[in-house]
């Protein structure tokens, strides 16, 4: 019976759905064990009803202000108390801002091995986990020889499944003591409205968009889709935009469902990026332009034509869908 | 002030990866230094230039990995030590209790990594370490002020900028736009060909069998599905972004 832990993390006000991601992941390992889910911070029972949701039996509720904004040293002790208290074979959270900072700290306390940036996981002979390296350019099967088991799930790569259980919620009273550092202030980007990691939509700029206004039109696009904006090194470089933008070897790895790259010539280390993405467009006035290659459905055109009428178009195909729906 | 750099050596990024009988090719492979190291040792000059002492860059790696090294020295660096290592496969927490076992004996105050190699991608090491050595840790930082004991961060969290405050010692990894890494000078380059660079063998550290059990193992390596040729559109290009969004619609149903 494995009995597998995993560490839920909210956002605003709201569960992360990498969360509900990594849920099913523990289902999936655990079968017919034990799934215990914990989450932390002021308001965090109100988020055990949902957790349950996606099949947490157990939810450890550590209900204390010094865990509202996240620090290694908070959640680390939090996290170790649970793991304690619970005793798990397997311990899962999102490969997050979060994850993969407290997960190594906790790991290398227990003397226990991690498995970074999970997209897959199989089970039967052991558990398998499936991951990227290379920035996507290949993929690795790794497994924990020894001890506890411990995996970080990237998000947006496997389908949460609801799975509704009556969870049972258990307030766990940690002290949290000695933090040594101290969050003074979160600055929210303008930018980041839709968290790239998490986006379902990306559509992302190059040198082609030429200046920093060049992203208006971009991020028009991006707001009718529910989307995100990103860039390309050579439009970060550029300074057309910040480098938290950045997708590619260096930057970030995304996989959205729909990546449409503008004004991208495709180096090699952009397409480590994104070459994963469900659908990829890409618009590029070179036709030559290496970005082609992996694109699903290319247009030969000025970005500066093309995706104004690309916004103008979505919207009417997504209002006469609203009102055949209302 | 004394700066350690924990760094590694990579695969060039413009290198395709090759894998015969399940593991990754390695010869005839580009190297240079993980680009995120490379924010680490300029920061690392940087606060030498300002406050004085001095940078040690640390890999573990074959013998080739001093050429990555080189490059660190030629940036400013002091010192350098290799940790050298061809045969024995480490995973992040064998690598991380070398380190931590490399870094015990020398005196530092602030250490620097890359938030994450490009090529393992995992982030582990450098929060592993400060925990080894208990110490406090900031990652992806994108700001770093030092002022006597104090410590002030900037933090990329997924977009958002956390400001951190935490005090000397202390480790933190680099993310872009740190800063802007030096080009190695030809006078840097002559220097550092005259630096020290230490090398060791892991039996040269303090460090246990149990440390060397590595625990976890890669056990197949492949590359991702070759995918179909797309299509480039056809048409005016009002009518292909009629023909697009019909197919995103209504055919892939992705919007």
């Amino acid at each position: 019976m494995t009995k597998v832990l995993v560490l839920a993390e909210a956002k605003n006000g709201k569960l992360r759905n990498v969360s509900f991601e990594v849920l099913t992941v523990a289902g999936c390992i655990a079968s017919d064990g034990e799934i215990t889910a914990c989450v932390f911070g002021s308001d965090a029972e109100k988020y055990s009803e949902e957790i349950a949701k996606y099949g947490a039996q157990k939810v450890y509720v550590v209900n204390n202000k010094e865990l509202n904004e996240y620090t290694p040293d908070g959640y680390k002790q939090a996290l170790l108390k649970v793991i304690d208290e619970v005793q798990p074979q397997v311990v899962l959270t999102g490969h997050t801002s979060i994850g993969k900072d407290v997960f190594p700290r906790v790991a290398a306390r227990l003397n226990a091995g991690l498995i970074s940036d999970c997209t897959d996981v199989q089970t039967g002979k052991g558990i398998v986990f499936t991951r990227p390296i290379y920035s996507g350019k290949a993929f690795q099967k790794k497994k924990i020889t020894e001890g506890l088991v411990m995996a970080t799930i990237r998000p947006n790569n496997i389908e949460a499944v609801e799975n509704e259980v009556a969870g049972e919620t258990i307030k766990l009273p940690v002290e949290i003591k000695d933090l040594r550092t101290v969050v003074k202030e979160v600055v929210k980007k303008a930018a980041a409205k839709v968290d790239l990691s998490e986006a379902k939509v990306i559509v992302s700029g190059g040198r082609g968009v030429k200046s920093s206004k060049g992203f208006i039109p971009l991020q028009e696009l991006a707001d009718v889709l529910g989307g995100a904006v990103g860039a390309s090194r050579a439009a970060c470089d550029a300074e057309y935009c910040d480098y938290s933008l950045q997708i590619g070897q260096t930057g970030k790895v995304v996989t959205p469902d729909l990546y449409i790259a503008c004004g991208i010539s495709g180096a090699i280390q952009h397409l480590a990026g994104m070459s994963s993405s469900k659908v990829i467009v890409a618009i590029n006035k070179d036709p030559e332009a290496n970005i082609f290659h992996v694109a699903d459905y290319g247009i030969v055109g000025d970005l500066f034509e093309v995706v104004p009428l690309l916004t103008k178009e979505f919207k009417k195909v997504l209002a006469e869908k609203q009102a055949v729906s209302i | 002030m004394n700066m350690v750099v924990i760094m590694k050596q990579t695969f060039d990024t413009e290198e395709k990866i090759t894998i015969e009988n399940g593991q990754i090719v390695k010869d005839n492979v580009g190297s240079i230094m993980n680009p995120y190291d490379e924010y680490a040792v300029e920061e690392a000059v940087k606060l030498k230039e300002e406050h004085g002492g001095e940078v040690t860059v640390i890999t573990v790696g074959p013998p080739e990995a001093e050429s990555a090294l080189r490059t660190a020295l030629a940036m400013g660096a002091d010192k350098a030590v290799l940790i050298e290592n061809e045969d024995q496969p480490l995973d992040e927490y064998s690598i991380a209790k070398v380190l931590t076992a490399a870094i015990n004996n020398r005196e530092y105050d602030i250490i620097l990594g890359g938030n994450m190699s490009v090529d393992n991608g995992a982030s582990q090491v450098g929060p592993r370490i400060a925990e080894e050595l208990e110490i406090p840790h900031v990652a992806t930082i994108t700001k770093l002020e030092i002022d006597g004991e104090s410590v002030k961060a900037e933090r990329d969290a997924e977009g958002d900028v956390e400001i951190i405050e935490s005090t000397l010692p202390i480790l933190v990894t680099a993310q872009q736009g740190l800063n802007e890494p030096r080009y190695p000078s030809l006078p840097g380059i002559m220097k550092a060909k005259k630096k020290s660079l230490e090398r060791l063998a892991i039996e040269d550290l303090n460090v246990t069998e149990d440390d060397l059990q590595s625990k976890s193992k890669a056990v197949d390596h492949y590359l991702p599905p070759a995918k179909a040729t797309g299509r480039i559109l056809e048409g005016g290009l009002p009518a292909q972004v009629e023909e697009l969004v019909h197919i995103l619609h209504e055919e892939t149903k992705i919007v």
